[in-house]
Formats: C-alpha cells, sequence, structure tokens
C-alpha cells in the first residue's frame, strides 16, 4: 500500500472511531453536556485530560524548540508539567467540592459579585478563542502535508468532525473520544523517538537514551561519547552555544518564564474544568497524578527526540567528516521536506555542498521560494538574496557559513523519515498529530460555549431559561464558536505565536490568584479580588502588547524580563494589590466564609450540582 | 459532635492540610526552580548517567519529581480524610 493510502486509512479509520464514541455517548442533560454527568473514572479523566493538554503544539512543534534552543526549553517542559502540582495541592480538589461547571462559576459566587463573573467570562473566552485558533490551523496543516489537500480544506474538515462530537456529546461526548485520541497521539510520538534514539544510541528507552553513548555505527568520531556531550561538542564547533548551557546567562528570565507557565496551567479554564467531572474529591486529587503521569510519557520523551534529532541533522548535513554533503548526496527526506518549503539551502560559498552552521543563510526569517525554480542540481531557489553578511563568518567559531534553513517544526514531523521507517509509522505520526490538534480545540470549544450558554445566559442575562432551552442554547453556541474559530483557521491573524504568550500571561496574572485566595483566605472579599485581577490583567496585558505589537525593543525590557515572562509580575501585583485592597475594605458576608470553610472539607461533595 | 467541636475538627484538619502543602511545595521549588535554574551551573559540574545533573533536572528530573509529590499528596490526603473523618 502507498503511503498516501495508508494515511487516509490511519486517519479516517481515527475518526470513525471518535464519530462512534460521540453518538454512543451522547449527553442528554446540561450536567452532561459540561461536566459529563461528574461520573467519570479519575484514570480516564487523568487521559482526557492529557489529551486536553497535549495540544499541536505540544505535539509537532516543542521538540523543535526545545532542538533548537537546548537548556532554555527546560522552561516549557517544567513550566508545562509543574502546574499540575499547583492544580492538585492548590486548586483541583477545591474547586470540586465546590462543584459548579465553570471557572466563572467560581469566581462570581466567591465573590459574590457579577462584575468578578463577567470579568472571569470575558477572560475565559478570550483566552479560549487565542487557544483554539492555533489548533484549527495546526489541524489544517498536518491535513496539507500528509493528505495533500489544502490547509482550507483540512481546516474545514476538522471542523466537520469536532462539530460532530463536541455539539452532539459535549464534556461525556468529549471526554470519552479524548480518552480514544490520547491513545492515539502517544503511541505516534513514542514509536519514532525509540526507533530515532535505537538509531543513534542502540539504546532502548528515549529517557535514558539521551544520557546513553552515540553507536560507533551511527557516527565512528562521536561514537562513546555520551549524546548530550557529543552534542555540545558539535555545536560549538558550529558556532552556536553548547546545547545544555544555552541560555543559562539569563537564569533570571528563564526563572520567571517557567513561574508564568506553571500559573498559567493552573489558571487555564479547559484544564481546570476537566477536575470538576470526577465523583469525588479524592477522585479529583487522584485525577491529577494520572494526568500528570500520562502527560509526562510524552514531556520526559521530548528532550530526547530534541536533542537526538538535532545530532541526527548536524550529522546527516554536514556528513561524518563535518564537512558540508554535495547536494545530490542528500538524503530523500531532505529534499521532501524542501519541497514542502520547510528546509532551504543556499549555496553561500558556492562549493555545490550543504553545510549547517551558526547564522542566517539569507535576509529575512524564512525562505521566500522562487516559484518552483531549480539549480542545475535540483535544489530549490531562494529569492531572498544575501545581505552579503551570511559569508563574513567569524572563522575563529565556525569552519563555513550557515546555508541551511530548518524548520522547528520538521523536528517532529520528519523523524520517521529521518530515521526511515515503514510508511505505516509517517501515517500513524499524521493521525497522532491530528488528534492532538482535535482534542485540544474540542476541549477549548467546549468551555466557550459552557461561558457563553451557562455563564453568560443562564447566570446573567436569562437566568429563568429552562435546561432544555439552556441545553440548546449551548449547543448552538458550539456551533457559533466553531464557525468562529474555523473562521480564524481560514484566516490566521498573524500573531497567533504571540497571543498564546498572551493565554498564559492572562489567565496567571488573573485567575490562578483569584482561585488561590478564594480558597485560601477567608478573608478576601469582592473587592479585594477584582481589583487584584484588574490590575494584574491590564499591566500584564499592556506590557505584551507594547513590546509584541507596539515595536517595544528587548533594551527596554523591565528587569530583562520577555513578555512571554511578564505574566509571574501580573500575579505578584495581583496577590499585592488583593491583600492591600481588602485589608482596608470590609470582610466578606458571614455566609461566604462559611461556603469557603465548606470547600476545605471533602465530605458531602455529591455529584456536581446545578444550583 | 456537637458544633463548636466540628469546628475545631475542621480547622485542626485545615491547619495540618495547609502544613502537607507547603512541605511539597517546598520540595517542588526546589526539583524545578532550584536544581533546574537557580543552582543548575554548580549542578552541571557533575555527571549523572551520561546527563549534566542541573540539566537532567531541568528536563527530566523534575517532571519525575512532580509527579511523585501528587501521588503523594493524594495518599496523605486519604490518610487525613480518615483521621479527622472528613472522607466522602
Amino acid at each position: 500500500m502507498s503511503l498516501d493510502v495508508l494515511t487516509y486509512l490511519f486517519v479516517g479509520l481515527s475518526f470513525a472511531l471518535y464519530i462512534g464514541i460521540a453518538v454512543w455517548s451522547r449527553a442528554g442533560s446540561t450536567k452532561e453536556f459540561y461536566v459529563a454527568g461528574g461520573g467519570v473514572s479519575p484514570m480516564a479523566n487523568g487521559m482526557a485530560t492529557a489529551a486536553d493538554w497535549m495540544s499541536a503544539a505540544s505535539f509537532i512543534s516543542l521538540a523543535g524548540i526545545v532542538s533548537f534552543i537546548g537548556y532554555t526549553g527546560s522552561a516549557y517542559i517544567m513550566g508545562w508539567t509543574g502546574g499540575y502540582v499547583l492544580l492538585a495541592l492548590l486548586l483541583a480538589p477545591y474547586l470540586r467540592k465546590f462543584g459548579k461547571f465553570t471557572v466563572p462559576d467560581f469566581v462570581g459566587d466567591r465573590y459574590y459579585s457579577s462584575t468578578a463573573r463577567t470579568v472571569a467570562v470575558i477572560c475565559t473566552i478570550f483566552i479560549s478563542f487565542t487557544y483554539v485558533a492555533g489548533q484549527m490551523r495546526g489541524v489544517g496543516i498536518v491535513f496539507s502535508r500528509f493528505l495533500h489537500v489544502s490547509i482550507d480544506m483540512g481546516v474545514v474538515i476538522g471542523m466537520i468532525i469536532v462539530f460532530f462530537y463536541a455539539v452532539l456529546g459535549g464534556m461525556k461526548g468529549i471526554t470519552y473520544t479524548q480518552v480514544a485520541q490520547y491513545c492515539v497521539l502517544i503511541f505516534a510520538y513514542t514509536v519514532p523517538a525509540v526507533f530515532l534514539t535505537m538509531q543513534v544510541t542502540g539504546h532502548f528507552l528515549p529517557q535514558t537514551g539521551l544520557g546513553a553513548a552515540v553507536d560507533p555505527a551511527f557516527n565512528s568520531t562521536l561514537g562513546g561519547k555520551p549524546v548530550l556531550e557529543a552534542l555540545d561538542g558539535l555545536v560549538e564547533e558550529l558556532g552556536f552555544t553548547a546545547y545544555t548551557t544555552q541560555g543559562t546567562d539569563n537564569l533570571f528570565n528563564i526563572f520567571f518564564f517557567t513561574v508564568a507557565l506553571m500559573a498559567g496551567t493552573a489558571g487555564l479554564p479547559h484544564v481546570i474544568v476537566r477536575f470538576f467531572t470526577v465523583p469525588r474529591v479524592k477522585d479529583a486529587r487522584v485525577s491529577a497524578g494520572w494526568a500528570l503521569l500520562f502527560i509526562a510519557v510524552l514531556y520526559t520523551v521530548v528532550p530526547s527526540v530534541a536533542a537526538i534529532g538535532r545530532l541526527n541533522l548536524i550529522n546527516t548535513v554536514n556528513g561524518a567528516d563535518g564537512k558540508g554533503t554535495l547536494y545530490a548526496e542528500m538524503p530523500a527526506w531532505f529534499k521532501n521536506w524542501e519541497n514542502s518549503g520547510l528546509i532551504a539551502w543556499q549555496d553561500v560559498n558556492g562549493d555545490g555542498k550543504v553545510q549547517y552552521a551558526n547564522g542566517s543563510p539569507f535576509k529575512g526569517a524564512k525562505p521566500e521560494f522562487d516559484g518552483d525554480k531549480r539549480a542545475e542540481d535540483g535544489h530549490r531557489l531562494v529569492s531572498n538574496g544575501l545581505t552579503g553578511d551570511e559569508a563574513k563568518f567569524d572563522a575563529a567559531k565556525q569552519p563555513f557559513a550557515n546555508e541551511v534553513y530548518v524548520d522547528r517544526d520538521i523536528m517532529v514531523l520528519a523523524n520517521p523519515e529521518v530515521a526511515q521507517l515503514p510508511d505505516w509509522v509517517i501515517a500513524l505520526v499524521a493521525a497522532g498529530a491530528i488528534a492532538a490538534a482535535l482534542s485540544t480545540a474540542a476541549g477549548l470549544l467546549l468551555v466557550i460555549s459552557t461561558s457563553i450558554a451557562h455563564d453568560l445566559f443562564k447566570k446573567t442575562l436569562t437566568p429563568h431559561m429552562s435546561e432544555k432551552n439552556e441545553l440548546l442554547a449551548a449547543r448552538g453556541a458550539a456551533v457559533v464558536a466553531i464557525l468562529v474559530a474555523g473562521y480564524f483557521g481560514l484566516n490566521p491573524p498573524g500573531f497567533v505565536a504571540q497571543v498564546v504568550a498572551l493565554a498564559f500571561g492572562l489567565a496567571a496574572a488573573s485567575f490562578f490568584p483569584a482561585i488561590v485566595m478564594g480558597i485560601f483566605s477567608t478573608r478576601m472579599n469582592k473587592e479585594g479580588a477584582i481589583s487584584g485581577m484588574v490590575v494584574g490583567l491590564v499591566v500584564t496585558a499592556c506590557y505584551i502588547t507594547y513590546f509584541k505589537f507596539m515595536g517595544g525593543t528587548p533594551a527596554q525590557y523591565f528587569m530583562g524580563l520577555t513578555p512571554e515572562s511578564f505574566g509571574t509580575v501580573g500575579m505578584i501585583l495581583n496577590f499585592v494589590v488583593a491583600f492591600i485592597v481588602s485589608s482596608m475594605t470590609p470582610p466578606p458576608p458571614a455566609e461566604i466564609q462559611h461556603v469557603v470553610e465548606d470547600i476545605r472539607i471533602p465530605r458531602g461533595a455529591g455529584a456536581a450540582h446545578s444550583h | 459532635m456537637s458544633l463548636d467541636k466540628d469546628k475545631n475538627n475542621a480547622r485542626a484538619y485545615w491547619k495540618e492540610n495547609v502544613r502537607i502543602i507547603l512541605t511539597y511545595l517546598v520540595i517542588w521549588f526546589l526539583a524545578s526552580f532550584g536544581c533546574g535554574i537557580i543552582f543548575v551551573e554548580p549542578l552541571n559540574t557533575v555527571q549523572f548517567f551520561g546527563f549534566k545533573l542541573g540539566f537532567w533536572f531541568a528536563q527530566q528530573g523534575s517532571v519525575y519529581i512532580f509527579l511523585i509529590l501528587i501521588v503523594a499528596y493524594a495518599i496523605s490526603m486519604n490518610k487525613l480524610d480518615e483521621k479527622y473523618d472528613v472522607h466522602e
């Protein structure tokens, strides 16, 4: 069977599975639609949380990012896993005991204020749409690369599939579909990683293989050295900073960035809402453990894929002698990815050999291909042109100028080809990447539709709506949300990557402190919480907007903090402002203080109740 | 149990819970921010199964410790719930 047929078969089968599950677990009540009836087992919930959490970005991009920024990338690995400790210890059990449907529910009730609820609804919708736009685009890109349809067509297909199971099944359908999606995506991620590790080190487990020695059969000069030591030496020779210490000159910023990612993770509405679906408080604690276990399976493989992938890339491009390889002798995967525009080569020194080192091979960040024009040896011509600086490299630091552009996303997508794995593995990776993007998109769409139907209509605008109408409104809101998300997928705003930083920063600076103080302080009142949230939000949003959209330069950074890291400062401000304001204003009413004392005790959680 | 006794019991339970949370958060901080970021450079001088130790904490070890912490917290809390008779 050809690769195309296999890919269609794998992706088609996985879609049939998702839709089948959705039909089987259709939601009949608002409770089933919002929180799956509150009866999901902790392990299934953990698996669904993991699938929900790991998006197209985790699956496709994370290893590529770490691969090119080395140690600095640790912030993502620690940040996106360490947040679950905060969730399990500080949030999940108490929110489960509180037992409502959404994050704005908690904020609105705990701070006895519809203003607080409205601020929370706006944050929820904004954060979730930011995220979902990127997911729909991810679905489109995977479709176009592996199934040869246009990106737009891919987005439309993705919309139809999500429509089926999110609108029909609600949280119940989504949860069980995500269990299936987790299995598909984790298998698709780990299989190529195991093969790649074996090829380079002869070692089986990616996690320990990263510490193993390079197999002399892979590269005779590097053979016998531990992978990371070999890689450090190799990249330093090429003019880069050593892989394992890259970024250690700004540990302060890495620290703040990691805090922002952790608190942001714990404050993201689509993650928090997951813990409303389990039957008991005890299950919420255990479920966070299951979720992190399933997430860790992928996240501990990422560093291996990143480092070994980079080693393999350098070895292939520069050859065993480290002097470059004639284009004609480059392996097929290099040319395949060049065809899809993710690899480009500009022969800076004109020796006909492909050479990879530090520096940019042409003007601008991305290659602009000259149509499908090719040079005599068959490589695609790039029209960016040279700035003249490319050839002027520091000969004391590197042997030649860089000639190769490599898109970061390629690290995961190209692995099966680089490792010369059979076609079915490549088809599997396609199905896995689509599963990762779809599961996250569905979870986010559900949060958006719940916020609109429940928090906005039922709790604010039309409180007398019947259960049947509310369910109808939730399904209607899901349809609208899918259409809006699809629109952003088809017409991606150029700033998707930037606004993801905003989503994490805002979640860290708004929800996380508001919820933690709502549980751990009986004295925190609405004045304190609202002013804290508003200050945290506004300061963070202004900082990010100034540097991402209004042309602020790194020289102007506050204490050297990048916009991605600034959510931590917003979070600290939120806590400080909230405590000062609440100490100057009257304490919350006695019944609210009783509610807080009540959520601290597990007994009597019952099902997530509908008020 | 009288209402007052109930209340005291709940307060004692909460106090012990907060103490457990703080203990685990200290470990959480040391494993990630401590070993993975603040002390990464001195730890990198130590070799650990082919890794620099600081780098290993930042990209592998911290994740394992996070996992152990959540499991340990779930177990400690189940015991605490029983001790104060507040379990479901």
